[in-house]
């Protein structure tokens, strides 16, 4: 069945020969919701980057039941929507609209088909007639938005999200964490925001120094004071 | 703090403004042309040129002495012909007091039309990006032949202008934050505040440098292959037609005055 | 908002027509030619690196130090952008940034736009490089050598592009070689001091932090071209020093002999390089500036070899 992440003993080294991902296994059932949580520098984000053949280490990583290779790349971009840290390096066009229609333009869209989407993915984030607006002019809360609706756009399977919240204001951060609860994806969210992972994720994976320590129901991480402590982790 | 480099671009609602944005160009770079190629001493073209331009800003709802007014900023480098009175040969009509330098006629009328030529065609250049979105102007550019990939990365940089510039005045204020007075006998030296600006610009550069690579991962997420491609934006109408030829009829006017002479 | 480093963007007005059609006929001819190069190099990285560095480099003209009495020392920003990225890429960066300050703030003509990519653009970049790799093979590997280097290709760039500049100028007939000549080189052999300084200080930095990039751009394509530049640039100063254009204005030599009075007798040079009959009196104005130019690269490149020699021979004497 689709909708799936699972990633098979993955070994990453950095361009300088520092080891980044020392064998990371998991395994993401369709439609489920799953925090990433560990301290800066355990390979959150690298991770991450694995997950859409941006990075490719040694390991399997097989994506909505298939392995990442040169050919299905691009496929694969479309099933897994990659969400990163700063909005300002997603939003790269003049418009919202643009950055919104960059996704389905490269898919080889129709005009009419490409307008559709962008209609329907900023109705899901909530921006309805933001289309002309200048994303330096958008609120960071705004700018999020607009970032998941750029992937949504490209109507993929499973959503992963790399720090949705940091640097949001509580309101901001309240509309988000609804929103992450409306879409129906299958979605990995890397973050230190613990009382969202709590309030949407029953399940969470920590990672520390490369490596998977914990991967379980998060109420019974949350009450391992002593595996929270040794990865620098805080409720 | 938001740098607002839009300035230039001021939203009306005016016919100029709803103008296809390859006829604003087009008519800009006639304008400019027109004007650099006006031989010396053509006043009355020079004239009709200047209306040319109060008329289009009045059209454009900025007011007609818009452009005229910002034309300024072009002028310092008119020291560069300052020389041309004083050297150029012919009847002197004045002497300068004192060094007893004189002015020649004809380089009176030569560098009195340098100058009235670079205040035009600057009003044509402010008016061009008053009136029209740089986004429009570079698509515009595209499909006039300019290679697509160099508008593609002029897109960009306007983009990352805004947060750049603001990196740089965080740094900026942080220095001055930090630093003594920069006059007096205390100051620091030129070498040392030299080679701070510069480490400023060498952090500057790697964070841009690393911003660029996720900006290309964003992009490879959602597609990208090594061709930024663009959606049809204007489509030229009856309107759009009918300004390119009037602007063409009001251009003729003067280069017809001077054909005459 | 007004962002510009030395004052080298041309207006439209001062170059005829027919120089300003040249200079974009050129300009594109190179444009196309660096984004080839440059897309080779970069692969699909090119258009956010490009887009992205351009930006970074009309944000890092806004940095400046203070000089004396409100002057400040700004960054024009051609060679640091050869010395890191090669110089095509740095010709596709600051033409993004030239065009820019163009369409957006009339700093610098639209016509004029081709010889202002020239000047500022290709040449800086070129020279900058050229300039900086030369040095750094005279002087050898070392800590200082790399510094040295980059300071005495800033410089370099700064006084091609000014002098380029006041050639175009004189060619339009705008500004006669005679005047325009010394004060372009005069007043940007200071401004290269300042260009020199912060293009040190930057690359001082990378060489600290990410000497990997210091790398790439040594690795990067435009030694041919750079090469080339310098020896068509050489040859063009020649010819144009012995040409009639070295006479004041386009009407030539009788010129001169019209005018009467104090003016002439004021610019004579104190001294004359070469004999009357040999070159008219008064192209001996530029050929002292020319003079003059080569004289002060030979001096700033050789004190920049000493530098960097000296840092290299006190590392070998501290090793051994």
């Amino acid at each position: 069945m689709h909708h799936t992440i699972d990633v098979k003993e993955l070994h990453y080294r950095y361009p300088d020969g520092t080891p980044a991902l020392r064998g990371v296994s998991l395994y993401i059932a369709p439609g489920q919701k799953v925090a990433l949580v560990g301290p800066n520098g355990s390979g959150k984000s690298t991770l991450i980057l694995h997950l859409n053949g941006i990075l490719r280490g040694e390991g399997e990583v097989c994506v909505c039941g298939k392995p990442i290779r040169d050919e299905n790349v691009p496929a694969i971009r479309a099933q897994v929507g990659l969400v990163f840290q700063d909005p300002d390096d997603q939003l790269f066009s003049h418009r919202v609209f643009e950055d919104v229609a960059f996704g389905p333009v490269h898919l080889g869209m129709e005009e009419s088909e490409v307008r559709r989407r962008v209609g329907q993915a900023l109705a899901a984030v909530g921006m309805e007639g933001f289309e002309d607006r200048v994303p330096h002019h958008l609120s960071m809360g705004e700018k999020r938005r607009v970032a998941i609706a750029t992937v949504l756009a490209m109507d993929p399977e499973i959503l992963v999200l790399d720090e949705p919240t940091a640097g949001l204001d509580p309101r901001g951060r309240r509309e988000l964490i609804s929103l992450l609860q409306h879409l129906p994806q299958t979605m990995l969210v890397a973050t230190h925001d613990m009382r969202m992972v709590a309030e949407l994720f029953p399940r969470t994976i920590v990672i520390d120094e490369g490596q998977i320590v914990a991967d379980g129901p998060t109420a019974e991480l949350f009450g391992n004071e002593q595996l929270l402590a040794a990865h620098g982790l805080e409720i | 703090m938001h740098f607002d480099l839009t300035d230039a671009y001021r939203p009306r609602k005016s016919a100029i403004h709803r103008l296809d944005p390859r006829v604003k160009l087009v008519v800009a770079l006639l304008y400019i042309l027109t004007t650099v190629a006006m031989p010396d001493g053509e006043w009355e073209a020079f004239g009709l040129l200047q209306i040319v331009a109060l008329a289009f800003a009045w059209r454009s709802n900025l007011g007609p002495f818009y452009a005229f007014r910002r034309a300024f900023i072009a002028l310092p480098f008119i020291l560069a012909a300052l020389p041309i009175p004083f050297l150029m040969p012919g009847p002197t009509v004045w002497t300068m007091p004192v060094v007893g330098w004189g002015v020649s006629a004809p380089g009176l009328v030569r560098f009195l039309s340098i100058l009235l030529r670079t205040w035009l065609a600057v009003q044509a250049g402010i008016l061009l990006s008053a009136t029209t979105r740089l986004p429009e102007i570079l698509w515009a550019l595209s499909v006039l032949r300019v290679p697509a990939t160099l508008v593609s990365i002029i897109g960009f940089m306007y983009r990352y202008i805004f947060i750049l510039a603001d990196e740089a005045v965080r740094m900026l204020r942080a220095r001055s934050a930090r630093s003594p007075k920069a006059t007096g006998p205390s100051r620091p030296s030129l070498l040392w505040q030299g080679r701070m600006a510069g480490m400023m610009v060498g952090s500057l550069f790697l964070r841009s440098l690393e911003r660029s690579e996720r900006v290309y991962e964003a992009m490879l997420s959602r597609g990208y292959a090594g061709q930024v491609r663009m959606l049809q934006a204007f489509h030229m109408g009856r309107g759009d037609w009918l300004a390119l030829l009037m602007a063409g009829v009001l251009l003729a006017v003067p280069v017809g005055l001077m054909l005459i002479r | 908002m007004h962002l510009s480093g030395t004052p080298l963007h041309i207006p439209d007005g001062f170059l005829s027509p027919v120089v300003s059609i040249i200079g974009w006929a050129i300009a594109l001819a190179i444009i196309v030619i660096a984004l080839r190069q440059t897309r080779l190099q970069l692969g699909e990285r090119q258009v956010p690196l490009m887009g992205v560095l351009a930006a970074f480099i009309f944000a890092a003209q806004a940095i400046n130090f203070p000089i004396a009495a409100g002057t400040s020392g700004h960054l024009l920003g051609g060679a640091l952008a050869a010395i890191v990225m090669g110089p095509w890429a740095a010709t596709l960066i600051m033409t993004a940034v030239i065009a820019m300050q163009g369409l957006l703030f009339q700093d610098g003509g639209l016509l004029a736009m081709g010889w202002n990519i020239l000047n500022m653009g290709v040449f800086t970049a070129f020279a900058g490089y050229a300039g900086y790799a030369s040095l750094r093979r005279l002087i050898g590997e070392g800590p200082r050598s790399r510094l040295a280097a980059a300071f005495a290709g800033a410089w370099l760039s700064v006084m091609v592009g000014a002098i380029a500049t006041a050639f175009e100028l004189a060619l339009s007939g705008t500004s006669p070689l005679r005047a325009a000549l010394p004060a372009m080189a005069g007043v940007h052999a200071l401004i290269g001091l300042g260009e020199g300084i912060i293009t040190t200080g930057a690359v001082g930095l990378l060489e600290v932090t990410r000497p990997e990039v210091i790398r790439a751009g040594e690795e990067a394509p435009g030694r041919l071209g750079a090469a080339f530049t310098l020896g068509g640039l050489s040859l063009a100063l020649v010819v144009a020093v012995l040409s009639p254009l070295a006479s004041a204005s386009p009407d030539g030599l009788e010129f001169v002999a019209e005018r009467q009075g104090f003016l002439r007798s004021a610019l004579e040079p104190p001294f004359k390089l070469l004999p009357d009959y040999t070159l008219p009196l008064v192209r001996n104005e530029v050929l002292t500036t020319i003079l003059a130019v080569l004289l002060g690269t030979l001096v700033v490149f050789a004190l920049a070899w000493l530098v960097g020699r000296g840092a290299v021979r006190r590392e070998h004497a501290r090793e051994s």
